[in-house]
């Protein structure tokens, strides 16, 4: 049993509180969904459940008490796994609870067993797909025999076949015993596993809590403008009016040992172009090489002369930094690994000046980008410091600010909640309509029904299986 | 509450401060190595600081006795298992360094991360440095080449572990990833 | 199965190779080094290690003892014996060619014993060994094996990194204080990103009880018995023998 009174929590370092106010009690065996806008702090009331909030790493009020022993599971694969074989990372948790050592291995086995892992205890857990990865750290949770399973959003990391693998796991794994407590943003796929709702007011306890059908009656609207996917409520698609106009970037047999097979395809201005294929097919590499970023190993990547004027005669990839900013703007699945500066005004500065913008142009370009894409607030913050849907903004930002043709996206809607979600769909295909290229990397099938107006397909890699 | 004792947080970030710092080594030698480390003077020695870094980052960052041994010495342990061809001596000289390090923030009895603790922390993991080299690589060399030599890098590890530790921590500060220690404190609340 | 050297207890590889560094660094004779570099070579199948994988991790070596031998050379402060040749000011006498010999073997017999070790060597066992056998603190071993799962992903972040400086319209060409800002912007990047993970694994370690204190048990034992003591020993009569060919000539 959970049973929270008047609980507050503020980071240190923040001035805002994560939680506060929050009264909510939830029975044994009870399964609930957690709802609430980014940074209504569902992921630190969960934290609080697990008793994971130090008391030296913020403030505290009220009480939380949970009865049992807890286990949660979180939303990054890469991060929770500590051993490097998989039945050791299992028993890493049974070790410190000093399970005597006759015991782990059977417990190890009959947990792995339960999560339907595929693979054998010595299995590396370098070698797992995140889907695999998430289902052993599923297992580490389970081999502790939780009374109260905490799951923050166990799927948004995961490509769609491996959050199926979670899900499947979830379905098979969790007994009548067993209360949970389930934070996701895809309401839909969440559904079948929970019997109540509850939807957290940012910085002000529980707005709403009951059977799911009512929650989405009287909540749905409200929802869905914070940002949670609210089943049966879809998003109007934005393909192109006009045809698409000239070639930008053709690919022609172009490969990269061991990660990509011969690709052939061509990027048109004012067309939206969506990649897809499975894991391990080459898509991320793909980008990069279109991105000018990488070398084919064979094949070739070229430019036409829409693109690149008298340079095109030379590949993409041996083009100088400057004019390759200038052409084509690639957008990196993680945004941080954009940031080079030490606010947000200097990153969107960044490219421009590199691109040698007088500084009274630099200056209206920056503060165009800064309105357009909301950020006008956050202009001296450290990029590091931003929300995940923030940080996104700005790294398609600064790929916009040089003025690029062609924009290559690699999975820009990952983890974003529907407000950012929709932002980014409008944005993208606002600057299709200008006559831009846009290529995206995804596994969003809402994204390719929304934007793409034509879709390539990779096949999985077979020299990397 | 005990402020000497490690949370698991300071443990496993001190790890991964030397697990980074043993990628970055590996890069470091991509770009610059290559036959001009059969050369050891002059160019070489300055830029030596940079193997020193993380004897100072460590205290900087995580504000407990053994910070700095710890996360120099992780660093050295991934450089040989990343295949660094020196082998346990990588490690020896990862502790060496970390050790005396250490010895300026253990003269403050672990309470002053200033600058200029920074730099005597610095300089001392440079001097520790110089004598390994001295002692394993260059024995016979004459004393006003030892004293030249270990003026370099005393000087190199003091700017550039010291001064740039001292920077990155407050750049490192400044991004947010530090709010769950000391160092990030200090940083104004958003 | 795995060799009968790369099979011992992972402490007691340690060990071994640590007795022959610390017996090697006594002496700037040129024989001992070359005795235990044949040893070394010698023994390198017991690891289970391929000649040609200690030849691709260990060549950079062969640079570092050239660079060590040339230093000799041009800086040496005694210089008896005969004068072999003369360079400028430089005059190179047996003694001195006898010296820089003597120590770029030196610099190659302490390294590769080490190289075998860690080249024939698991992590996971290291950690384990140093815990149950030396008594390791086994919050420091195991955070520290937990963050070594890290860095093939560090490795990888470092390629996007850089990749994404090109992006931005970043990059050096030939000037190399730009290469050397871009080397730091691209640490800086790493290191934040590898903070956060350190960050969000130590909670995920914690939330498995990782901190709770009171007594563990194990899964996994690691055993230093008779074997491994006989390597040590070995080890010990090896570097002593070594030492002594270089009495004895």
């Amino acid at each position: 049993m959970i049973r929270a009174k008047g609980f507050g929590w503020r980071h240190a370092g923040r001035k805002a509180w994560a939680v506060r106010g929050l009264d909510l009690r939830v029975e044994r065996g009870e399964r609930v969904l957690l709802l609430g806008a980014s940074g209504a702090g569902k992921s630190t009331l969960l934290a609080a459940l697990a008793g994971l909030l130090a008391a030296d790493s913020g403030e505290r009020e009220g009480t939380v008490e949970v009865d049992g022993r807890v286990g949660i599971v979180f939303q990054d694969p890469e991060t929770q796994i500590v051993m490097a074989r998989a039945g050791d990372d299992v028993a890493f948790g049974l070790e410190n609870h000093a399970v005597p050592p006759a015991a782990i291995w059977s417990r190890v086995d009959g947990a792995l067993a339960r999560v339907g892992f595929p693979y054998g205890r010595d299995r590396s857990t370098a070698a797992l797909s995140g889907g695999e990865q998430q289902r052993l750290a599923l297992a580490g949770a389970l081999a502790l025999r939780p009374d109260v399973l905490l799951l923050d959003e166990p799927t948004a990391n995961l490509d769609p076949a491996g959050a199926g693998l979670v899900r499947g796991a979830l379905r098979e794994a969790l007994d009548p015993g067993t209360t949970t407590v389930l934070v996701e943003h895809r309401v839909a796929e969440a559904l079948p596993l929970v019997d109540r709702v509850v939807v957290l007011e940012p910085g002000g306890g529980v707005r709403a809590d009951g059977p799911p059908d009512e929650i989405f009656a009287t909540q749905g609207d409200r929802l869905v403008a914070e940002g949670v996917w609210v089943p049966g409520r879809p998003v109007e698609p934005r393909h192109a009016c006009a045809p698409p106009g000239e070639a930008l970037l053709t690919a022609e047999k172009a490969t990269i040992r061991d990660r990509l097979a011969a690709v052939d395809l061509l990027v048109r201005e004012g067309e939206s172009l969506a990649i897809l294929g499975p894991n391990g097919s080459g898509k991320s590499t793909l980008a990069l090489l279109l991105g000018g970023l990488l070398k084919p190993d064979g094949g070739r990547i070229a430019a036409t002369a829409a693109l690149a004027g008298p340079d095109a005669a030379t590949p993409p990839h041996r083009w100088r930094a400057p004019a390759l900013a200038r052409r084509i703007g690639s957008v990196f699945q993680d945004p941080e690994h954009q940031f080079v500066t030490s606010t947000v005004y200097d990153e969107l500065a960044l490219g421009p000046r590199r691109t040698g913008m007088p500084d009274g142009a630099v200056r209206s370009t920056v503060d165009g980008l800064l309105s357009r894409l909301r950020l006008d607030r956050l202009a001296a913050a450290n990029p590091y410091t931003l929300s995940g849907g923030e940080a996104r903004r700005l790294s398609v930002a600064t790929a916009l600010a040089a003025a690029p043709a062609l924009l290559v996206l690699d999975e820009p809607t990952f983890g974003q909640d529907r407000r950012t979600w929709v932002e980014l769909v409008d944005l993208l295909a606002g600057l299709r309509d200008e006559g831009r290229g846009i290529v995206t990397v995804t596994h969003d099938p809402d994204f390719v029904a929304a934007l793409a107006d034509r879709t390539v397909h990779l096949r999985a890699n077979q020299e990397t299986l | 509450m005990n402020n000497n004792r490690w949370r698991t947080v300071d443990v496993v970030v001190a790890a991964v401060l030397g697990v980074a710092f043993g990628v970055i080594f590996w890069a470091w030698g991509l770009l610059w190595d290559g036959p001009a480390n059969a050369i050891p003077l002059p160019g070489r020695a300055l830029i030596y600081g940079i193997w020193l870094v993380p004897a100072v980052l460590g205290p900087l960052v995580i504000r407990k006795p053994g910070a700095g041994i710890f996360t120099e010495f992780v660093a050295a342990t991934v450089s040989t298992f990343f295949g660094s061809p020196w082998g346990l001596v990588t490690l020896l000289y990862g502790l060496f360094q970390g050790v005396a390090g250490e010895f300026a923030f253990a003269a403050t009895g672990y309470r002053s991360w200033r600058l200029p603790t920074a730099i005597v922390g610095g300089a001392l993991a440079g001097g520790a440095a110089t004598l390994l080299d001295v002692i394993n690589y260059y024995p016979d060399t004459s004393a006003a080449w030892k004293w030249a030599y270990a003026a370099l890098l005393v000087l190199s590890s003091a700017v550039i572990a010291g001064v740039g530790g001292w920077l990155l921590t407050r750049a490192l500060a400044q991004t947010g990833v530090l709010d769950r220690f000391p160092a990030g404190r200090e940083r104004v609340p958003v | 199965m795995r060799a009968v050297l790369a099979r011992r207890n992972p402490v007691a590889k340690v060990a071994a190779a640590l007795v022959f560094t610390v017996a090697l660094v006594t002496t700037l004779d040129p024989v001992p080094p070359a005795v235990a570099i044949a040893i070394e070579l010698a023994l390198v199948p017991l690891f289970g290690v391929g000649y040609r994988t200690l030849a691709r991790r260990a060549w950079p070596l062969l640079v570092s003892a050239a660079g060590v031998a040339v230093t000799m050379v041009l800086f040496a402060a005694e210089r008896t014996g005969d004068t072999v040749f003369q360079a400028g000011p430089v005059e190179v006498t047996t003694s001195v060619l006898n010296g820089a010999l003597g120590l770029a073997l030196r610099v190659i017999a302490i390294a590769l014993p080490g190289v075998l070790v860690f080249a024939s060597t698991d992590p996971t066992d290291l950690a384990d060994a140093l815990v149950q056998n030396v008594r390791a603190p086994y919050r420091f071993a195991i955070g520290a094996l937990a963050a070594f799962r890290l860095v093939p992903l560090l490795g990888q972040e470092w390629q996007l990194l850089r990749l994404a400086r090109r992006a931005r319209g970043v990059d050096a060409g030939r000037n190399p204080f730009a290469a050397a800002r871009i080397f730091v912007s691209t640490a800086f990047g790493l290191l934040v990103g590898a903070i956060r993970r350190g960050t969000r694994l130590a909670v995920a370690m914690d939330a498995r009880g990782f901190d709770r204190g009171g007594p563990r048990s194990r899964a996994r034992t690691q055993r230093f018995g008779t074997a491994d003591a006989a390597l040590v020993a070995g080890a010990v009569v090896l570097s002593v023998a070594a030492l002594w060919t270089g009495f004895a000539t």
